[in-house]
């Protein structure tokens, strides 16, 4: 029989600094529910997640507070017989969970008790319900020889084999494409109902939690922010954070644009005194830094932790998309562009024309062959065969092959602002380096340098630091400073707020936007993220297996879908409006 | 992977032949005549002929090299220019001595890395941990000659006279007949190569262990145990076997300075006799031997690391 | 502008605040220190037979005399500059030829790359002691040869460890970006690929000079590095052994000292090697 999950004052610890991660956490889950846990990076999430099954990472402990499931008390001396059988766990990335080297019939088994009476009957509906199939075929596979849908099928398979009364499920669909995204939230949907049991689900994506759980719990730098029921939480919330974190999710309708929170969260180890929101938040008062706010019920089963609660939200500013006349000439042409990888071929026969001053759009799925579009564009990676032609002249395939006003004129912005900024340079030198390359040495390299980071909406005191004193948000914005101080044309941004929080991902769209209108900037945004496509593009290009399949204006493509492709795309993004 | 593992079969074969046209260019070629190099400056000019003629130095280059080639590949090594035994009867019964010198450290150093790496990196940070790191830090470095010379001194001469501090047998003798004596050489392999080992081992252990898929293991509730055996352990093992592998093949290095030290009845020995007494068929013979030695660990090391991967075991 | 701030990013810095770090230079250099002031501390003319063979310790001669009544101590002092001169060069030499081959490699890789790598491939399997010994047997104990052989046993090894690291910095973004800047291949590799592969350098020239010590103290114990009568540490080592009854400060003095400068040297690279991985998974986020 499945029971409640009960957990008051959960705190953990930062082994060597002492500092709490996860800081006086309570809620309860009451049996056959579902608990969203929605928070930002460094929010501590997923650490209570593992503290559930009494885990905690090297260099943590759980430090204080009770958790129990049923009549079960989680324990450091329960914990190890309770997991699989009480509580189990699905993890984030299935393909780092599942052991490379067994196979998938002994990972599966391992997960029943020694004296299970039919563990090949138990195997087999554990597999059935997941949809996968039983043959000893497929059992005696390794993990990398099934695709990744299938690996997280497994995942969900392991946990619920042992019929456990409470699961908790960290991020289960980040890394999925849309498509199997949506599968495996069926999936986990009829399970949670069909075996009563009760589930926490642990997710930076608000708009897959609020098509999904009962509850919601807003997580803020290792602290309750707000906890209610789903409806409450998502269209009326009263914590100033879930508010601005909600406005920042894309919404696939496109009825009001994404609005960013200035900064990011902060890490435990550099929290802000009082309410740690304050510097973020937009109607924070004195009082609001000197003392952390008590969690109060605003409403019955509605908890907030804000002493502003009654202070209205300030109307917003809801940024315009800029317009960009139909007669606009082209910037860039590509034409029966093909790329290969020894025999395979990724792209074939490309078309694509970007309007000046427009963003247009590549959307993709992962494998669709847009990054290698991207850079093939750039000159990154040269085409088998294809041309390439800008501001009506051909370019040379490759950028050994271009000239330095070719290179300037044509800008890249790279996914991972960990890996595109040199670490041994600083930002000062990082910024100078491309500027002397590219145009020579600068009259006034202090006043060059400043404007760029104006530009980027970066402090100037960053131009002393080096990229380990900077979060990912202001190492994306360095990235694009970098290409500003070069006064491009065109911006190929390659996913760069992919690796972002939410809250940074809106503030670095609004920037490209305003730079796109004031510097008649054209851009080619390279995406997965079809909310995302809504509300930055003009036109849109949509990549399937290496060919496009749709080219339109965006208005038209989500009104009328005409590629089959493209309409599986945007049925299966799930929709939120708050 | 049968392809794969044909291709690096192909590789050392090549491989071989490189070395083995090395080793001759190296003695043969050498600007510089070997025969005067063997016979000194002073030598009679019919007996630098006479040894011309015996080292085949006297034939046009090109041909001296496939007939030593050919020599080569059907086993006929020459005649020590020392003792005038054909070479190949002198140092068949001193492989067999050096392998089991080898054979022996190799084995004992793979299991002391084995359980110590295990045991430290599942206790990691206990005082246990520490001082296993610190003691394999210190002992990693220290060249073998030191390693063995300390060991004779606390151990054959110094405080117990436990063992003897050289090899005693009648030529011929197989060592093995000789337990006791075999002790410190053995000892002191083991000791020069089994700290690294364990270093390695620990640090992969510890990396596997920071694995989700180790995480995951014991969030599934499984004991300690199986997930360091089942879980960690297989993981940890691939990228040790390179590293076993170069570790072995140093011990061909290794063994040259242990058997002089110990007098031992090996190549290592014969190696150094030969180099001083300038007896250039023996030394050409053991520079490629000991080559080959090393191709074929490390070509049976690959061949493993391909058959314990099951992404390049079912690959097809 | 571009001085480093703050933390601690200096690869010696970060290690120089370990203890390891600390030990390891306090021995390194002290052991150098003697090895290379020896020679003019030592009381004695190294190569003079100062009394009989054996004699015990005195106030003449602190560690006795030697098989051949040569003065312990001044043989100690003034045999290990020598050593350690002919490590730091063959080490130089093998350090830095590898580095340049493995990073050019690694970073241009093609063609050159594979040939390089072959090439590197048989040189491996030659252990470096019996690469060293094939070519004595034809020169004879050469100190040139030995530098250059020393150098040539370690360039493939540093150049395999250096491709390595370039390779994986090669293929990051940030270079990719250069390239798109229009940055020139010789400032690639010098501003964006070698920066980032200081650490690994580090190390490997750490370990390397370690080896060479014991590479060259093992040849001259061989009677086929350094010879007689100049005074060596591996050459004291063979002369005395046999008679360590009798005397053994002969053997125990070049023993622990080399013993000392290879652990010192250790306890150095392995601070280096943990705060350069240190400084890598910080920048990796």
């Amino acid at each position: 029989m499945s029971g409640e999950l009960k957990v008051s004052n959960l705190v953990v610890r930062a082994a060597a600094s002492g500092v709490a991660i996860v800081d006086d956490v309570s809620f309860t889950i009451p049996a056959g529910r579902l608990l969203g846990l929605v928070g930002e990076s460094g929010s501590g999430k997923t650490t209570i997640g593992l503290a559930l099954l009494g885990y905690a990472r090297n260099g943590t402990s759980i430090d204080g507070g009770t958790i129990s499931i049923g009549e079960h008390e989680v324990t450091a001396a329960t914990a190890r017989d309770l997991r699989g059988r009480v509580v189990s766990y699905i993890p984030q990335s299935p393909a780092s969970a599942l052991n490379p080297s067994l196979r998938l019939r002994d990972q599966l088994l391992e997960c029943l008790p020694a004296d299970h009476p039919d563990p090949a009957g138990a195997l087999e509906q554990a597999l059935q319900e997941v949809a996968l199939p039983t043959d000893a075929e497929f059992l005696s596979r390794y993990p990398h020889q099934i695709s990744g849908g299938q690996q997280q099928r497994i995942t969900i398979a392991m946990a619920f084999i042992a019929r456990p009364d409470f699961i908790v499920l960290d991020e289960p669909t980040t890394g999925l494409d849309v498509s199997t995204q949506r599968h495996v939230l069926e999936t986990v949907r009829k399970l949670v109902a069909e075996h009563g049991v009760s589930a926490v689900y642990i997710s930076h994506d608000v708009a897959v939690v609020a098509g999904l759980v009962d509850e919601v719990l807003v997580l803020y730098s290792g602290k309750v922010a707000e906890l209610g029921p789903n409806a409450a939480v998502m269209h009326a919330p009263l914590h100033p954070y879930s508010r601005r974190l909600i406005a920042a999710v894309p919404d696939v309708t496109g009825r009001r644009r994404p609005h960013g929170i200035a900064g990011g969260a902060p890490s435990p180890f550099a929290r802000p005194s009082g309410c740690a929101f304050h510097p973020r938040c937009d109607i924070a008062t004195p009082a609001c830094s000197e003392a952390v706010p008590e969690l109060q019920f605003a409403a019955p089963q509605h908890l907030v932790r804000c002493i502003n609660v009654g202070t209205p939200a300030p109307t917003y500013q809801w940024p315009t998309v800029p317009e960009v006349p139909g007669n606009a000439p082209v910037l860039m042409s590509v034409r029966a562009l093909e790329v290969s990888y020894g025999s395979n071929t990724v792209l074939h026969g490309i078309d694509l024309d970007l309007r000046r001053g427009g963003c247009t759009a590549l959307l993709g799925e992962s494998g669709s062959g847009k990054t290698t579009l991207a850079r093939a564009i750039a000159g990154l990676r040269e085409p088998g065969q294809g041309t390439i032609e800008f501001d009506g002249v051909a370019l040379p395939p490759s950028v050994r092959r271009r000239s330095l006003e070719q290179l300037r004129r044509v800008q890249y912005i790279f996914q991972n602002p960990y890996e595109s900024i040199n670490p041994r340079r600083s930002v000062f030198d990082t910024l100078l380096a491309g500027y002397r390359s590219l145009c020579g040495k600068p009259d006034d390299a202090d006043a060059l340098v400043q404007q760029a980071l104006r530009d980027a909406a970066l402090r100037p005191d960053i131009a002393r630091r080096y990229p380990d004193e900077l979060s990912g948000g202001e190492r994306q914005r360095v990235a694009i400073a970098r290409a500003l101080i070069v006064s491009p044309e065109l911006l190929i941004c390659d996913e760069i707020t992919s690796s972002l929080d939410v809250s940074v991902q809106a503030s670095i769209v609004e920037l490209l936007q305003q730079l796109q209108e004031s510097r008649s900037l054209t851009l080619l945004f390279v995406t997965h993220n079809m909310a995302l496509v809504r509300n930055i593009a003009q036109d849109v290009a949509v990549l399937e297996n290496g060919r496009i399949v749709e080219h339109n204006g965006v208005v038209e493509l989500f009104a009328a879908p005409s590629a089959p492709y493209t309409q599986r795309l945007i049925e299966d993004t799930p929709g939120f409006v708050a | 992977m049968l392809r794969l593992i044909a291709r690096r079969l192909l590789l050392a074969v090549g491989i071989v032949w490189v070395v083995a046209t090395i080793v001759f260019l190296a003695t043969q070629a050498l600007p510089g005549d070997a025969a005067r190099a063997i016979l000194g400056k002073q030598a009679a000019t019919d007996a630098l002929q006479a040894l011309q003629k015996q080292l085949g130095t006297d034939k046009p280059m090109l041909q001296q090299y496939f007939s030593w080639l050919g020599h080569l590949l059907h086993g006929n090594l020459g005649q020590s220019l020392a003792n005038g035994v054909p070479v190949w009867d002198y140092i068949l019964p001193l492989i067999k001595n050096s392998m089991t010198l080898m054979l022996i450290s190799a084995v004992v150093s793979t299991i002391v890395a084995i359980v110590l790496g295990v045991w430290t990196a599942a206790r990691r940070d206990t005082w246990l941990d520490h001082v296993v790191t610190i003691v394999t830090l210190v002992v990693a470095a220290v060249p073998e000659f030191v390693v063995g010379i300390a060991l004779v001194w606390w151990f054959a001469v110094g405080a117990f006279h436990v063992f003897p501090a050289v090899f005693s047998s009648d030529p011929g003798e197989p060592v093995w007949r000789h337990p006791i004596e075999l002790l410190l050489p053995c000892a002191t392999l083991v000791v020069a190569v089994a700290p690294y080992l364990t270093r390695m081992l620990r640090a992969t252990m510890l990396e596997a262990l920071e694995t989700e898929y180790v995480q995951h293991a014991r969030l599934k509730g499984l004991p300690e145990r199986t997930v360091l055996l089942r879980h960690a352990l297989p993981n940890a093992l691939g990228p040790v076997i390179q590293v076993l592998a170069l570790q072995f093949a140093w011990l061909a290095g290794g063994v040259i300075i242990v058997e002089y030290l110990f007098a031992f009845p090996g190549i290592g020995s014969a190696v150094v006799a030969a180099v001083r007494a300038r007896d250039i068929p023996v030394a050409q013979a053991l520079a490629v031997f000991l080559a080959l030695f090393y191709v074929i660990v490390n070509l049976l090391a690959d061949i493993l690391t391909l058959i314990l991967n099951p992404r390049v075991r079912t690959a097809q | 502008m571009s001085a480093t701030t703050g933390k601690s990013r200096s690869l010696l810095r970060r290690a120089l605040s370990t203890w390891r770090m600390r030990i390891g230079l306090l021995i390194t250099l002290t052991v150098a220190l003697v090895a290379l002031l020896g020679p003019r501390l030592a009381p004695h003319d190294p190569q003079k037979f100062v009394g009989m063979a054996f004699a015990p310790r005195d106030l003449g001669y602190p560690f006795g005399t030697d098989y051949l009544g040569h003065d312990v101590l001044s043989q100690f002092l003034s045999g290990g500059w020598l050593l350690l001169t002919l490590a730091f060069l063959g080490t130089i030499l093998g350090v830095g030829a590898g580095a340049l081959i493995g990073i050019w490699a690694g970073y241009a890789r093609g063609r050159v790359d594979e040939l390089l790598m072959r090439s590197g491939d048989v040189m491996l399997a030659f252990p470096q002691l019996v690469l060293a010994l094939l070519f004595i047997s034809i020169t004879g104990p050469n100190l040139a040869v030995i530098v250059l052989l020393t150098g040539l046993g370690h360039a493939p090894r540093v150049a395999r460890v250096m491709r390595g690291a370039a390779l994986s910095v090669a293929e990051r973004d940030f270079v990719a970006n250069a390239a798109a800047m229009g940055m020139r291949t010789r400032t690639i590799v010098l501003r964006e690929v070698l920066p980032n592969v200081s650490g690994p350098l580090a190390v490997e020239f750490g370990l390397r000079l370690t080896y060479s010590i014991g590479l060259i103290a093992g040849l001259s114990f061989l009677g086929l590095g350094v010879q007689e009568p100049q005074p060596d540490w591996g050459v004291m080592l063979n002369d005395n052994r046999v008679a360590f009854t009798m005397q053994p400060w002969p053997v125990v003095l070049p023993v622990l000292a080399i013993a000392l400068i290879t652990i010192g040297m250790n306890l150095v690279t392995d601070a280096l090697a943990r705060a350069s991985a240190g400084i890598d998974r910080q920048v990796q986020g």
